[in-house]
């Protein structure tokens, strides 16, 4: 076994458009856009026919036929069907964890490179048979005796027609991510205006960054899109302050402009040792240096669902000796402005990062400049699967474009759970 | 004693109707449990900048293991998670439904009257947030600690604030001030925990003077007297047997006292607490000493509550009605004291509690007799005050408004009901309500209370 640590080298990434909800890609499965995504990763790094050491990806809402997904996305490409692949799962975490996870093998010299990412559809979502004649079913099928399967079939029902639809709730609450988050804002004490603004930023970044040909080699254009579908560069404070509230009630302060929608999209990305990049002339973007996940209690202790990002940044930065401030770019995924907001509030705050973080001195601001400098999952949309693969590509590439520096990622997801993750440019000498 | 009026504005049709016409609705005062933590809900703390005693309150909170609050200030938010509170904030621009069970506002900043604002900054979004028999407690300095005219001004200015909340915040909810001496934070505890609570239910719209007292290191709040002897006068019915009850439940070892006539309650009330029974009528001369030798091996707390009423307007009043009413209301207590006092008989950190009454601050037809001598216990107070600190003894009177007993009871229904309804929370009093605020002066916890007259009167409009 090494005893020795490599250095996991970001290449690049490749995501296609995201959409809205039961638009552009109403008719496309999971497996077809993770297909897609990696099509455009594939031509772009001339991996045809290469044998990589793993795929990773996952999707959050899934069909019993996504079982081994992204095995079943490996063989649809023109990697080396020698390729082995599998599938993670967790929540709107599920991209940067399988980022993670790559890099894990990566740095142990398990693989030398390989592609992580994830999709998901919110518009070909797995509607499942009625739970009710999904049991008659069972029982039929149990039942030898024909009179005893006559019996059956009179307990059928014409509501056993209406299928079970998945819902966007957390299963020990009952309480959707959406109302969950306008109680962390109500405790937190996040303005509506503060909400928009974020919002509004996040739009008039990422137009700015495709005015700039940002996105143009970490996007593949799909089904007629070739930009993010929910992005809107003319957001204004004034436009956005007429919606209602959506959560949180009559008195509530999230909006449809400043949660993210619901939308369709995937993306991957590509990593590898640096021998590995270096064998074929590829450019490296930056390093992923390091990860923690966190999770908090958000049924019994009451913690607020999208708060583990603040418990597991601190535990990533005191185990580097970094503080907060000391990064040039931080992404925070942007499930709700609020969730962002609250984040920062925490960070700031000298009670909870005593009380909930056993900390002498709070983490401290950051500077609101570096935040999600070229948008957030508020404009571009967030196919729960494929935010990781979108925030850490792009990271990179920014990192890139800068010549130096670190930067920290933060996601958060459903059930309590969070991710981080730091990135250090090339630039930067070790 | 039934108040129907208020049951009928509590029923759903009486209560439409009470709105529509204007009519005061008094909502059911929540009285102490034992056993009930000190406030059920959350408390949101503040202060002005440059505030003293932030730290203090925020001390006392956590011990109490109160749910907490604070505006969105650093300041605020270190002292509080210094404290080991994990406090959760509140934004008055992004409220949610946030809604608190006590304000707590640290005003001893305010040192100028440009900087009384910061009432209105704290108090204007979070009043209305405040829950059915809420608490709202602001804390100032006194005048003899200001510095400077400026900040006497503006500290005095703080009084007017909170007896003007009083009478606006309505449904069951209290507003204090509590000026705290210069050095004196450390005595808030039994202070603000009392004011916290649903023990006074009834006390509203005062201004307590907390000076420096040394609270004792080791405070048992759920049994405080354990070990303790209190004498209470006039124990046998009344607010007197509900005072010896709520004495011995907080673990006192009660001695009650009455007139022989009324030996036979006296006993049972005794018998039922466990405790001791004196048939004596105060006013005899041997008493003060009889008394002064039956205490000889030590008391803690004396409760003097023994009073009758000799109505009578001046001009139709004979001498009698006021004489004897003069010496079981007054000058017996001066001599019971004056007796224990030369015993020693008060033990170290013991305490005096005179019950006085409203009449003897605003006065009242018919008892030019009763209110003075009412008037007199309020100058005993005063005038003792000083003596005792010097003997780590306090004194301090509660003077009850309309209470509710078997007394009010034969008034005439316009009386009574004017004597109900003519405070902040339209209603009367319960006995237990005065015994709660005797039960607060007489904690081993309230050194730093020494010469005050709390009102237990729901701010009552007469004499305020």
């Amino acid at each position: 076994m090494r005893k020795d640590v490599r250095r996991v080298a970001i290449l690049g990434g490749n995501r296609i458009p995201f959409a809205r909800s039961d638009s552009a890609y109403a008719q496309a499965s999971n497996h077809e856009l993770l297909t897609a995504a990696l099509d455009g990763l594939i031509d772009r790094f001339h991996l045809q026919g290469e044998r990589l050491g793993e795929v990773v990806a996952g999707a959050v809402l899934k069909h019993p036929r996504d079982r081994d997904l992204t095995r079943e996305a490996v063989l649809s490409t023109q990697l080396a069907p020698e390729t082995p692949a599998y599938d993670v799962q967790q929540a709107c975490g599920t991209g940067l964890e399988a980022v993670v996870l790559v890099a894990n093998k990566i740095a142990l010299g398990q693989i030398d490179a390989g592609i992580a990412g994830g999709a998901d559809t919110t518009s070909d979502a797995p509607l499942a048979l009625n739970e009710n004649l999904r049991k008659i079913l069972l029982e039929l099928n149990r039942t030898p005796s024909s009179a005893g399967r006559m019996q059956l079939l009179t307990r059928l029902r014409p509501t056993q027609i209406m299928p079970e639809i998945p819902r966007n709730a957390e299963p020990r609450t009952g309480l959707s991510m959406g109302e969950h988050c306008a109680i962390m804002a109500a405790e937190w004490g996040v303005s509506r205006e503060e909400q928009d603004e974020l919002a509004v930023r996040s739009h008039h970044q990422m137009a700015a960054a495709y005015e700039r040909g940002f996105f143009e080699d970490l996007l593949t254009p799909y089904l007629g899109l070739e930009r993010d579908q929910n992005l809107r560069p003319d957001s204004t404070p004034e436009k956005l302050a007429k919606l209602r509230p959506v959560f949180g009630g009559e008195q509530g302060t999230m909006t449809a402009g400043n949660s993210t929608p619901l939308s369709d999209g995937a993306a991957a990305v590509l990593l590898a040792s640096e021998d590995w990049a270096r064998e074929r002339d590829l450019p490296i973007l930056a390093y992923l240096t390091e990860a923690q996940t966190a999770a908090v209690d958000h049924v019994h202790k009451r913690e607020g669902l999208l708060m583990a990002p603040a418990y597991a940044m601190p535990r990533m930065l005191d185990r580097v000796g970094l503080s907060l401030g000391d990064f040039d770019l931080y992404e925070i995924h942007e499930a709700f402005a609020a969730q962002v907001l609250c984040t920062l509030r925490a960070w700031e705050d000298p009670v909870f990062c005593r009380e909930r973080l056993q900390r002498q001195q709070p983490l401290g601001a950051i500077d609101r400049e570096r935040l999600n400098v070229n948008g957030g999952s508020l404009a571009a949309g967030h196919p729960f699967a494929a935010t990781g693969g979108r925030i850490v590509a792009a990271l990179a590439k920014a990192l890139h474009e800068r010549g130096s520096g670190r930067a920290l990622v933060s996601i958060c997801a459903a059930a309590g759970q969070g991710v981080v993750a730091l990135l250090e440019s090339n630039g930067n000498q070790p | 004693m039934s108040d129907r009026y208020a049951q009928l504005v509590r029923s759903p049709p009486g209560a439409l109707l009470a709105r529509q016409v204007g009519l005061p609705r008094p909502v059911a005062l929540e009285r102490h449990r034992p056993g009930d933590p000190v406030i059920r809900g959350r408390v949101l703390l503040g202060g002005a900048r440059g505030g003293r005693l932030l730290g203090a309150i925020a001390a006392v909170l956590a011990e109490a293991r109160c749910e907490l609050a604070t505006p969105l200030e650093e300041r605020a938010r270190s002292i509080v998670a210094e404290a080991g509170l994990d406090a959760a904030v509140f934004n008055p621009d992004a409220p949610g439904e946030q809604r608190f069970k006590a304000l707590i506002f640290d005003a001893t900043g305010i040192a100028d009257s440009t900087e009384l604002v910061a009432l209105h900054a704290f108090f204007h979004g979070a009043v209305r947030r405040v829950e059915q028999c809420g608490r709202v407690i602001v804390l100032g300095t006194p005048f003899s600690d200001c510095a400077s005219a400026r900040q006497k001004t503006a500290q005095r200015a703080l009084e007017g604030f909170t007896r003007s909340l009083g009478k606006e915040i309505g449904r069951g909810a209290t507003v204090q001030l509590v000026l705290v001496a210069a050095g004196a934070q450390d005595g808030i505890a039994s202070t603000l925990r009392f004011l916290l609570s649903p023990r006074s239910a009834y006390v509203s719209g005062q201004v307590v003077r907390l000076g420096r007292g040394k609270p004792p290191k080791e405070i048992d709040w759920e049994h405080p007297l354990r070990g303790r002897t209190a004498l209470v006068t006039g124990a046998s019915r009344g607010i007197g047997e509900s005072i010896a009850s709520t004495l011995a439940r907080e673990g006192a070892h009660v001695v009650g006292l009455d007139v022989p006539a009324l030996g036979d309650d006296l006993r049972r009330v005794a018998a039922r607490l466990d405790g001791e029974s004196i048939e004596l009528d105060i006013t005899v001369p041997e008493a003060p000493a009889a008394i002064a030798e039956r205490f000889s091996g030590g008391l803690d707390v004396v409760v003097h509550n023994a009073g009758v009423t000799r109505d009578r307007t001046l001009a139709k009043m004979p001498t009698e009605r006021w004489t004897e009413l003069m010496e079981i209301n007054l000058s017996s207590q001066e001599r019971i004291d004056d007796a224990l006092l030369q015993a020693d008989a008060l033990n170290g950190n013991g305490r005096i509690v005179c019950v006085s009454s409203m009449s003897g601050i605003a006065g009242n037809a018919g008892q030019t007799n009763y209110a003075t001598s009412k008037a007199g216990v309020i100058g005993r107070v005063q005038a003792l005050a000083p003596e005792l600190a010097k003997r780590a003894l306090t004194i301090n009177a509660v003077a009850p408004g309309f209470i509710e007993t078997q007394m009010t009871a034969k008034m005439p229904i316009t009386i009574r009901e004017a004597g109900r309804r003519m405070n902040s929370l339209s209603q009367g009093g319960l006995p237990i309500d005065v015994a709660e605020t005797v039960a607060w002066l007489a904690h081993p916890a309230s050194g730093a209370i020494n010469g005050n007259v709390v009102r237990v009167c729901g701010q009552n409009l007469l004499g305020a």
